[in-house]
């Protein structure tokens, strides 16, 4: 164990089925530093994190804590709490309909007797000590969101915590919200308390950090002080690219070339979840939307396709003039969409495949013009065989299908309807990179039939394969537009890390 | 009929109420070989009726069955249940009276009429109740709480307070045999509803909409449908079935009671649409599956009347059996039972097995 390390967790292994979600994975945290705990979705964050509060049982590895003794043994939450780690999450997890002080110490009592008095005069103490603008007897819910996450973060250094873990804090505060809290951060790591941060918020890692350990695809990148490692440096670790590499990257199939003819435009376009942005894609065009997940780029898809409640802009289909406020609009005007949350947003899971297959056609053609059987059974056939999906019968409820098949029943879904312009959000995330491979040559040869693409993914030489134009977008702006020789993944980066809001 | 419903569907989601009711039949047949012999008997207003235990098992069950055709929708497409189908029943019975009692004579002019009124009155009611569950998001159970508790209380005042007699030839026939055709009128009652859904599902998508709705109502909004308008129409189509349940009720009382007209009927036709193997949290359906709990239910209250228990105690028998008929479909058995059924199969069933039964 290093001197002024705090927590010490070396070699750790976890797997599930079908992957390994962390492979020897080394993890150090010294006494009053902040520590940025940081890699792309499903690059083994959360597991880590689980592993350490006990949520998740470590299949191989050790974890030591300063005043323990010999290996520190965590099976269950109850235990990380007695070991002295404490974890305030994304949502917030005490109770709204309690008062402050109630919230602090509830369940932390091994005495019969609550003496209500003690604990408010405690809370009291502990909030103006730590400079929360907070009343103990203010119920929870009157606490802005900012406030809340103070609150839980009070109770967790109450209980004598000496690693903070604080996962993705900052994802429903304000910037004013967030500047409180990081000061907070800042007072804590001055007591000697060893914090782990996890954010996707690139800015706020650099606002407060002191290092950062970076892992990828489970697996353990490296740690690096943070003013060793430019902005620029981290996103081509988090994609795991080196960044003199990635000149060379070559190219698979033909890029399509675009028409001229403007398919779809979007003019200062915004959603509930959503800025306005503004967007226009030609006829055989296949461009996407790029950036860190978080940075809006599934959001300004989904303001497109009216998935979100649409607050204001205007938009042309083929030049004329058209209102998209809910999906069936979009469908109408000859849009599909394949969201990014295949299983929330996508599949019908007991319904069977033929049925999710002719589903958005079906829906097309209106409420009192049901399909004849025996089409149904021809397109889900045509489909079936032209993706090749594997299912066992069309009858087959296509939530028994494995995660790539049922991403190809959506897409026949969508194609079944032979639309102008498909939006694939996140089409290849979690399938075989078979598949993957299938989806972006479809993509490709779509584009080749005059179809419009905009195509996301998480993986960015997928991107850069298939696209010929990118949209870059951080903090839900778009931060910059990409095309020809600028498609490669250092102006990509650079672009993540540095570039000019629009 | 038992044999179209295997055919179609296959036997799945249905096996267990066929073998229920299987077992109630043959239950019966041992019990009292008699049990099933059909009569010819002549009633009060001078008609050849059919009589025997079977004619008045499906008579009875009516009522049942047609609301729980509508339960079933409503079920499936919002993952929760109507309890106020009894209240709201009662209403329309009250509405039906109330309206007859306006002309001066009951012909089929004023019939017709005091059934349209029945049926925009109950549409009326289970829109409010369709609105609270698919705009306000309140599950169907609370926002139908407020119908079951007070519903009783207006059709009670719409008939001015009292239980108010109807008598009329036509109301005869409706209530129990049309002169000259020897099937009880209710049963009729049932086939139309059925036939008129069945024709719904032809024509239109709503068994397709409906149940993506109920499976996954995110991702069918994505796909174009409208969830808020599914839930109401379900709710719509089940004020519907509600007038017709009421009417038939009061028809064959030949007077509006609101302290028996379909009473605890929500928690019947609830239990015929769980007995159906339909699943109570939304998805996909069987109308099928229901109108068989609806006679299953029926059937067991008649077995018990046959044997002679005390019908204060039916109460109780039946909610045994009908614990052991769900527990019977229930997820965790059904997959013990197939275990059980594969182990027997390959090679013989060894002791330790028999753990695995219950």
């Amino acid at each position: 164990m290093q001197g002024d390390a705090v927590l010490t967790m070396r070699g750790i292994c976890k797997s599930f089925p079908g992957t390994k979600a962390l492979n020897h994975v080394d993890f150090t945290l010294r006494k009053g530093e902040i520590h940025a705990l940081m890699g792309e979705n499903g690059a083994g964050k959360s597991t880590l994190i689980k592993v350490l509060t006990g949520v998740y049982e470590k299949e191989e590895g050790s974890i030591h804590i300063e005043g323990i003794e010999g290996e520190a043994h965590i099976h269950s939450p109850q235990d990380a709490q007695n070991a002295g780690i404490s974890t305030v999450y994304q949502e917030i997890t005490l109770c709204p309909n309690l008062t402050v002080a109630e919230n602090m110490f509830i369940g932390r009592d091994e005495e019969m007797v609550v003496h209500w008095k003690d604990y408010e005069k405690k809370a009291a103490a502990i909030l103006n000590n730590l400079g929360i603008p907070a009343r103990p007897r203010q119920e929870l819910s009157s606490c802005s969101l900012a406030v809340q996450q103070m609150v839980a973060i009070a109770r967790a250094v109450d209980m004598n915590c000496k690693v903070l873990i604080l996962d993705e804090p900052t994802s429903s505060l304000d910037e004013k919200e967030v500047e409180m809290l990081f000061g907070l951060m800042r007072d804590l790591k001055n007591r000697g308390v060893g914090i782990v941060f996890v954010t996707h918020f690139l800015e706020q890692v650099y606002a407060v950090s002191d290092r950062i350990t970076v892992l990828r695809n489970g697996e353990l990148v490296g740690e690096y002080p943070v003013q060793e490692l430019p902005q620029v440096e981290l996103v081509a670790k988090m994609m795991g690219k080196d960044l003199n590499d990635m000149a060379q990257l070559e190219q698979l199939g033909q890029k399509s070339v675009p028409g001229e003819e403007t398919v779809y435009e979007a003019e200062r376009l915004s959603s509930s979840d959503s800025k306005p942005f503004n967007f226009r894609i030609r006829k055989g065009e296949v461009n996407g939307f790029t950036g860190l997940l978080g940075s809006g780029r599934s959001e300004s898809v989904r303001a497109i396709f009216g998935a979100d409640r649409v607050t204001g802009g205007r938009v042309k289909v083929h030049g004329k003039e058209v209102k998209i406020a809910k999906p069936h609009d979009a469908m109408k005007n000859g849009i599909g969409y394949l969201p990014e949350d295949r299983k929330r947003d996508g599949i019908i899971a007991d319904l069977s495949v033929r049925d999710n297959i002719i589903l958005a056609m079906q829906v097309m053609k209106g409420f009192f013009h049901p399909m004849r059987r025996s089409d149904m059974e021809k397109f889900a056939d045509e489909y079936v065989k032209a993706l090749s999906i594997k299912t066992a019968s069309k009858d087959t409820p296509v939530g028994s299908l494995s995660g790539g098949n049922q991403q190809k029943v959506i897409l026949a879904r969508w194609l079944l309807t032979h639309p102008d312009y498909l939006i694939l959000d996140e089409p290849t995330r979690g399938i075989d990179v078979g598949t993957k491979l299938e989806i972006q040559k479809l993509v490709l040869k779509l584009a080749e039939e005059n179809m419009s693409v905009t195509f996301i993914s998480s993986e960015i030489e997928e991107m850069l394969r298939t696209c010929s134009r990118l949209i870059v977008m951080r903090d839900r702006n778009i931060v910059g537009e990409l095309t020809g020789d600028e498609l490669t993944q250092a102006h990509v980066m650079k672009t993540i890390a540095g570039g000019v809001r629009q | 009929m038992n044999k179209r419903i295997i055919k179609k569907g296959g036997v799945g989601q249905l096996l267990i109420p066929l073998v229920a009711l299987a077992i109630l039949l043959i239950f019966n047949l041992i019990r009292d070989p008699g049990f099933y012999s059909i009569g010819v008997a002549v009633n009060n207003s001078g008609n050849k009726v059919l009589t025997g235990n079977i004619i008045s098992i499906i008579d009875s069950a009516s009522e049942l069955a047609i609301i729980a055709m509508g339960m079933t929708l409503v079920t499936a497409a919002c993952g929760g249940q109507d309890i106020s189908v009894g209240a709201v029943g009662t209403i329309a019975g009250s509405i039906f009276v109330k309206t007859l009692k306006a002309f001066p004579d009951i012909n089929f002019g004023t019939l017709i009429l005091a059934i349209l009124a029945c049926c925009l009155v109950t549409i009326l009611f289970k829109s409010f109740n369709g609105a609270l569950v698919a705009v306000f998001k309140i599950q169907p159970m609370i926002a139908t709480l407020i119908l079951f508790s007070c519903g009783r209380s207006i059709a009670y005042w719409i008939v001015g307070s009292a239980t108010p007699q109807i008598d009329s030839p036509i109301i005869n026939s409706m209530g129990m045999t049309i002169p000259g055709i020897p099937i009880p009128t209710p049963i009729f009652g049932v086939v139309l509803v059925g036939l008129i859904l069945t024709l719904i599902f032809r024509l239109t998508t709503l068994r397709l909409y409906t149940e993506s709705v109920g499976v996954n109502q995110g991702a069918a909004r994505l796909n174009g449908i409208n969830p808020v308008g599914i839930k109401m129409l379900s709710f719509v189509i089940l004020g519907i079935c509600v007038a017709v349940a009421g009417i038939i009720g009061t028809c064959r009382m030949g007077q509006v009671s609101h302290k028996t007209l379909l009473i605890d009927i929500e928690m019947d036709a609830i239990l015929a649409v769980a007995i159906g193997g339909n699943n109570l949290g939304g998805g996909r359906f069987k109308i099928s599956g229901s109108i068989l709990g609806a006679y299953i239910i029926q059937m067991l209250t008649t077995t018990l009347l046959a044997m002679r228990v005390d019908p204060v105690n039916i109460k109780a028998y039946k909610a045994i059996v009908i614990i052991i008929i769900v527990m019977a479909g229930s997820p965790v058995v059904k997959q013990k039972l197939t275990a059980l059924w594969h182990r027997i199969r390959s090679g013989g069933l060894k002791p330790a097995s028999a753990k695995g039964v219950n």
